[in-house]
């Protein structure tokens, strides 16, 4: 309990951290760098306390160079845990922690569907191929008791962390995050958070 | 002040150049710094000063600015970047995050907002001089 928790919302051109947790005109504090603002007990970033509104369609080269700077002029408190939440996929954003953040460990998210599993399949190999080390894969929005995802990862001799249940309701509470603390979901969420924190203080070894 | 963190980067980089180096002191650093990003140039050489090392008591900062250019990725046009093209909120988001520039910036030919910054879009080592130990 009562973890020093950061939240760095690496999903620059699609970023939705900000509308789970209902951040609405939160401005970037300037000290020597940016300290990141809170939001309900996180230290939280996200390109969104730049700019707000506005649609920035980037490429790669810009997404590397945003990603450098907002690394470089954040100032994060002492924390137990800064949590980078990055887009699907094997994109730059991905290519660029793995670069930057030497000491990431990677936690992968795929819900039931083939097509995710694909996505997530990929993700894996690259990782395993760069020896990255790999918390383990969570099963989202998950409807069957029988696992495919479990499954294809006993396989690669990756963890199946556990299942967050498919929560019609989540979608209401979004923004409101008393409520969200309040759903089925997060209950799920309460659950592996436990798992992954002792996987974590085990040590996971690198492949 | 913002421009503290990009002074640190300078003088981290520049104290990893200056041991890759072996330069015992460092007599001189420039630091290029574009235009798009607005860096206060008094306030980033405030914020060297400050942050000087032991090896570089005696150093010169130089800061030179590089307009920014743009460059159309759709029709090819190739334009100035001009401080009064944003507004003060927009100026600011650009100032942290020159990415940014992209929400608010468009091709003045075609209208697009896929340019690229070919020149002075943020701050940058260009070198470093210094006396290399003896022996
Ligand atoms: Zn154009």
């Amino acid at each position: 309990m009562g973890r020093r928790v950061g939240l760095l919302d690496l999903d620059l051109t699609s970023p939705s951290t900000h509308l789970i947790l209902g951040v609405d005109g939160l401005q970037p504090i300037e000290d020597k760098g940016i300290i990141p603002p809170r939001v309900h007990g996180l230290s939280y970033i996200s390109i969104v306390l730049f700019s707000p509104e506005e649609l920035i369609p980037l490429r790669g080269v810009d997404i590397s160079n945003a990603i450098i700077e907002l690394l470089a002029i954040t100032r994060w408190e002492d924390l137990d845990y800064l949590i980078v939440d990055m887009p699907p996929g094997i994109g730059d954003e991905v290519l660029d922690i793995i670069r930057l953040m030497g000491r990431s460990f990677f936690l992968l998210v795929s819900t039931p569907s083939p097509l995710a599993l694909e996505t997530v399949g990929k993700l894996l190999f690259l990782l395993l191929e760069l020896k990255a080390p790999i918390l383990g894969v969570v099963e989202n929005m998950a409807t069957k008791p029988t696992s495919e995802v479990k499954r294809r990862l006993e396989e690669l001799e990756v963890a199946y962390l556990g299942a967050i249940g498919y929560d019609p309701e989540l979608d209401d509470a979004l923004g409101h995050v008393d409520r969200v603390m309040r759903t089925r979901f997060m209950e799920d969420v309460g659950k592996l958070a436990g798992e992954v924190e002792s996987r974590l203080h085990k040590g996971v070894h690198r492949q | 002040m913002h421009e503290w963190a990009l002074a640190e980067g300078v003088i981290s980089t520049a104290s990893r150049v200056a041991a890759e180096e072996g330069l015992e002191e460092i007599t001189e650093i420039v630091v290029m710094v574009g235009e798009l990003q607005q860096v206060d140039r008094e306030a980033l050489l405030f914020a060297l000063e400050q942050q000087r090392t032991p090896n570089m008591m005696k150093t010169r900062f130089r800061i030179d600015p590089i307009p920014a250019r743009m460059r159309c990725r759709v029709c090819g046009e190739e334009w100035n970047f001009k401080r009064e093209a944003l507004d003060n909120d927009e100026a600011e988001a650009v100032h942290f995050l020159p990415e940014i520039a992209h929400a608010f910036i468009e091709c003045p030919n075609c209208g697009s907002p896929d340019f690229e910054v070919t020149e002075g879009r943020g701050i940058w080592l260009a070198s470093v001089r210094g006396v290399r130990m003896a022996g």
